[in-house]
């Protein structure tokens, strides 16, 4: 492949003016799928399950089968609407999107294509310095999620090249809702944060509505970002490219300013942006053609003639909406005021993406501050070190548990890190890991009496100078102890220990 | 004439009653059944799959439950023919596709389940155009059947095997779809009974699809009262199917049994009543107006200026919905798959399978509806398609405002020869002239015999149509033409067809069981 070559982003910015697009997809956590009886493994209860075992005849697109719409899939569909600002539709209906492909069992998808059940919203955003955007958005419909190809043999784990390819149709039919923007002017340069922190809004919405896992890394949450340049002073448009794949935050904002680098480099060269999708590449962090988008996309759209349109009645709309949980925003200064934190610390907590783990973590338990600690201090240098997110590799419940067995005494701060490092590598609760590994204080002044005077024995001349004043003289002791116990003692009640030694002594 | 041959001979109404009394058992009437399909199917090859074993099991259940006393449905014990378009679980179900030989479903459509829990015995699958997708049956992958008046005539399609079967006394019961006609342009051919009920009366929950917004599922049957009673079973709300109905049905036995004419306003539609339609065709018609008036009913005469342009419409609408729904017959899945020579990538093979699993009838509407659906065409053909049929809908309004039913002739002309028109598709589909206009308009329909036409002395048959929900009218009227008609003849039409069993029968290639 050739060389693909970036502008400096800086210049890429003083020549062109970035304009976003974005589309969410959230996987709704309903019990049964959108349109058939079968179990959703979108659902936290049904999750991991074998292949093809949560299928019925209507997803696997049995000659005969008939879809029947979710009720639950559209009164959560109608709450994130509601939660986005939009109207919704008092009657909407689906389509059939037809394209042949094997992850798609009816070789149609169902779909809303003109008239979807909610439309017209805005979202309000806000950046790691605080300034906030508003985001408007186009619409938001409601579909059905395609099943997964598994590509055997070949290199890339791609269907080229590959030996041949298995379908697992458990996703096919997962209720999707798919949210889209309008182009978005003006983020400038704050464009790849403000991307990501659009994505982290939906996230935090989705979850305070109880509608989704919405978890990037399980593909909860979904990304699609449309990205295009135009000259400074221009009023039309440039042509897009939509990058898809994109399934961490980290990624969203890498994509979205790799896309303005490249695009800016073409375009300064006198060249044209094809109009195409292109794939995010997370290892390199650089995009990829996909195909080009703009024939191919016959769609031979259709109203859906198995489904009656999908009508809500004005009192039901009104008690969801009544309903809604508080906005993100209005969240975080609540949140803020109730935690005590610091500006400072509260960035820390937001830019993070970890306020929604921060306050299970504390409804689990934690103190503010320990929850605060462990989520931007170890884990999130954890994350930093595999480049994952943070939120992806503990529990709030775990990091509640390894909270309070340092409150209560039984883990060092050192003891606690290497307990948490257990429980990234998926040992077990903090408990299940000191009791495996041994890790708690000793806390058996016995064992510590023993290990003092083993260590006094070989340094004899240190409870003189304690006696002579020289308090200091008993680190030599601790340490000794300290390793000794392998650094399951707890220093302070060790030195405690020596100086009680000392005076007995006298 | 023989125990075995009286039985077959029962209207299923009669059978019923002989069985409620115990003066038959269900596996005996089973089969006679299965004794005449052995005898005459070669011939006339209604039957694509004849399930003797499992009806046999399902005849002994419904005696042990009788004799236990267990209450049991009307029709209980009483056999019946399954269109293969329902997916039956336990018996193949082809749809008349070599694209699905040999799959067996592990569900059955709502309409097959209903019929089971009611105690009724199915046969087997009847043979049917590929995927309903014609008027003869001579579109169906695994040869035509026969029109047991003429075997060198077509029995209608698409559900000539249905007709075919209760006609050739094969089964006194059978269960057919119709999308344009499919159940009552056999009816016709056959001097039998077919009623198409108001769109969403029963389930398609388990029929494979053909146009999801045109499919009916409805009673095929000998008599009258024998499809009320079937659709008495049929009919009723399915949360698998939301476009079934909700609201309860009245009995549509109830409205035979008390049929009466006196007052009854029938409308003629203007445009249904030309030359178009052969003479004999048209004579049965009348006369049966005729007899309507002087017991009490009405004749009026109705327009439907924009029922000319139903066929357009409707050769728009069902391709397009077809090339859709027929998608998933990809190979992936199930049925038949084809790798190309050498191997190929999926789709290659998911072309290659297509290519050799569907026939051109098949074929020509796929490119069709794919070519109604494509951006640039989309407004102008499926569109437009859709206006007309909202127009069509208006012209049923206007005259349902006027009149208690419609009468037209079922189709225009009687059982054409096999092969007749098989290289021209639009003389094919003209067949269905007067039966698509209330598939696009979701209303009712009946076709019952109204004679035998002089010059060829073919079955006839007259439809009346009723407003959406009002399928009782239907019952009602032709349950009274039925019993004056009855009354001339001195008994049904159809002991006039010829006793295929006195025949010499050869099995013909494409009829071999």
């Amino acid at each position: 492949m050739a060389r693909v070559e970036l502008m400096d982003y800086e210049q890429a910015l003083e020549l062109f003016e970035p304009v976003i697009g974005l589309e969410v997809h959230v996987e709704l956590n309903t019990e049964t799928k959108m349109f058939s009886p079968a179990p959703n493994p979108a659902n936290e209860k049904y999750h991991g399950a074998a292949p093809n075992t949560l299928v019925s005849p209507v997803c696997l697109g049995l000659p005969g089968s008939l879809p029947v719409v979710n009720g639950e899939a559209v009164e959560k569909s109608i709450s994130l609407g509601l939660a986005l600002g939009c109207s919704i539709a008092e009657s909407s209906r689906f389509a059939r999107k037809n394209y042949f492909y094997p992850d798609l069992a009816k070789n149609y998808q169902i779909s809303q294509y003109d008239e979807p059940i909610a439309f017209d919203g805005e979202v309000e955003v806000e950046l790691a310095d605080g300034r906030t955007f508003q985001v408007p958005i186009e619409r938001a419909h409601m579909e059905e999620d395609a099943g997964k190809l598994t590509h055997v043999g070949g290199a890339t784990g791609r269907i080229q090249g590959a030996e041949y390819s298995l379908v697992d149709y458990n996703r096919a039919g997962v209720p999707l809702v798919e949210i889209v923007t309008r182009p978005i002017f003006g983020a400038e340069g704050d464009a790849p944060e403000l991307a990501k922190a659009y994505v982290s809004t939906i996230r935090d919405i989705a979850i305070s509505l109880g509608i989704s896992e919405a978890r990037m890394e399980r593909g909860n949450l979904r990304c699609d970002a449309n990205v295009s340049l135009r000259p400074r002073g221009a009023e039309q448009l440039g042509t897009r490219t939509e990058t898809k794949n994109v399934n961490s935050f980290r990624s969203i904002e890498r994509a979205v300013r790799y896309e303005i680098q490249r695009q800016a480099a073409i375009l300064a060269k006198g060249g044209a942006i094809t109009q195409e999708t292109r794939h995010w590449h997370e290892d390199t962090g650089t995009t990829s053609p996909g195909r080009p988008k703009s024939d191919a996309d016959d769609y031979r759209y259709f109203p859906e003639p198995d489904l009656v349109p999908v009508v809500p009645s004005p009192e039901r709309v009104a008690e969801l909406r009544d309903a809604l949980p508080e906005p993100p925003a209005a969240r975080r200064r609540r949140l803020k005021a109730e935690w005590s934190f610091t500006d400072l610390e509260f960035q820390d907590v937001v830019n993070g993406g970890l306020l929604n783990e921060v306050a299970a973590t504390v409804a689990a338990g934690a103190s503010p501050a320990a929850a605060r600690k462990w989520w931007t201090g170890e884990l999130t240098r954890l994350a930093n070190a595999s480049e994952t997110d943070a939120a992806s590799l503990a529990s709030p419940e775990h990091v509640a548990e390894l909270a309070a067995l340092v409150e209560a005494g039984t883990l060092t701060d050192r003891l606690a890190r290497q307990v948490l490092e257990g429980v990234v590598a998926g040992e077990g609760s903090p408990q299940q890991i000191v009791d495996a590994r041994g890790l708690a204080v000793v806390s058996d002044d016995g064992a510590l009496i023993a290990a003092i005077d083993e260590a006094l024995a070989a340094q004899p001349d240190v409870l003189a100078k304690i006696r002579d004043g020289k308090v200091q003289a008993a680190g030599a002791v601790i340490g000794a102890v300290m390793k000794a116990m392998q650094g399951k003692a707890d220093a302070a009640r060790v030195r405690e220990l020596v100086l009680e030694r000392a005076a007995a002594a006298e | 004439m023989s125990h075995s041959d009286e039985l077959i001979r029962l209207s299923a109404a009669e059978l019923a009653r002989r069985l409620g009394r115990g003066e038959v058992s269900s596996v005996e009437a089973t089969q006679a059944h299965l004794d005449r399909i052995a005898a005459v199917d070669g011939a006339v090859h209604a039957f694509l799959h004849v399930n003797a074993e499992g009806a046999l099991r399902a005849a002994a259940e419904v005696d042990r439950a009788r004799a236990a006393g267990e209450s049991l449905g009307e029709l209980a014990g009483v056999p019946i023919a399954i269109k293969d378009v329902l997916v039956t679980e336990g018996m193949p179900s082809t749809s008349g596709s070599k694209i699905l030989e040999g799959w067996i479903p592990p569900y059955d459509a709502t309409p097959v389940r209903k019929v089971r829990e009611a105690g009724l015995v199915p046969l087997g699958k009847t043979n049917m155009d590929e995927f309903a997708m014609g008027s003869s049956t001579e579109h169906s992958a695994y040869g035509p059947t026969h029109n047991p008046w003429d075997l060198d005539r077509i029995p209608g399609g698409s559900g000539g095997g249905s007709a075919a079967s209760v006609a050739a006394f094969e089964a006194p019961l059978a269960l057919g779809s119709d999308t344009g006609g499919s159940i009552r342009q056999p009816a016709h051919v056959t001097g039998t009974v077919g009623v198409k009920p108001t769109y969403g009366a029963v389930s398609r929950y388990g029929s494979i699809a053909l146009a999801s917004s045109l499919d009916q599922i409805g009673p095929v049957t000998r008599t009258v009262l024998d499809a009320a009673l079937l659709q008495d079973v049929i009919a009723g709300h399915d949360p698998h199917d939301s476009t079934s109905i909700a609201e309860p049905w009245p009995s549509m036995a109830e409205a035979v049994r008390r049929a009466d004419v006196q007052g009854l306003r029938i409308g003629v539609v203007k445009e249904l009543d030309t030359d178009g339609f052969q003479a004999g065709v048209r004579q049965r018609f009348h006369e049966s107006l005729e007899l309507l008036e002087r017991n009490g009913a009405e004749i009026v005469e109705v327009e439907a200026p924009n029922f000319e342009h139903a066929i357009a419409a409707y050769y728009l609408i069902l391709p397009a919905e077809a090339s859709s729904n027929l998608a998933k017959f990809d190979s992936v899945r199930f049925g038949l798959r084809v790798t190309p020579q050498g191997g190929g990538t999926v789709e290659q093979v998911m072309a290659a399978s297509r290519e050799a699993g569907f026939g051109p009838e098949v074929k020509r509407r796929i490119i069709l509806g794919t070519y109604a659906l494509s951006a640039g065409y989309y407004d102008a053909y499926y569109g437009s398609a859709q206006k007309v049929r909202t127009l069509v809908q208006r012209d049923f309004d206007q005259a349902f405002a006027k009149v208690d039913v419609l009468a037209t002739p079922t189709a225009p002309t009687t059982a054409f020869k096999l092969g007749e028109k098989l290289d021209d598709p639009l003389a094919m589909y003209l067949n269905d002239i007067a039966t698509i206009p209330a598939n696009l308009a979701g209303v009712p329909g009946i076709s019952l015999p109204a004679g035998l036409a002089p010059e060829d002395g073919l079955p006839v048959g007259i439809q009346f149509l009723a407003p959406a929900r009002q399928d009782a009218r239907l019952y009602n009227v032709g349950g009274a033409l039925e019993r004056l008609l009855e009354a001339e003849w001195g008994g049904p039409l159809i002991a006039k067809a010829p006793d295929l069993s006195t025949h010499e029968l050869t099995a013909t290639e494409e009829g071999a069981l």
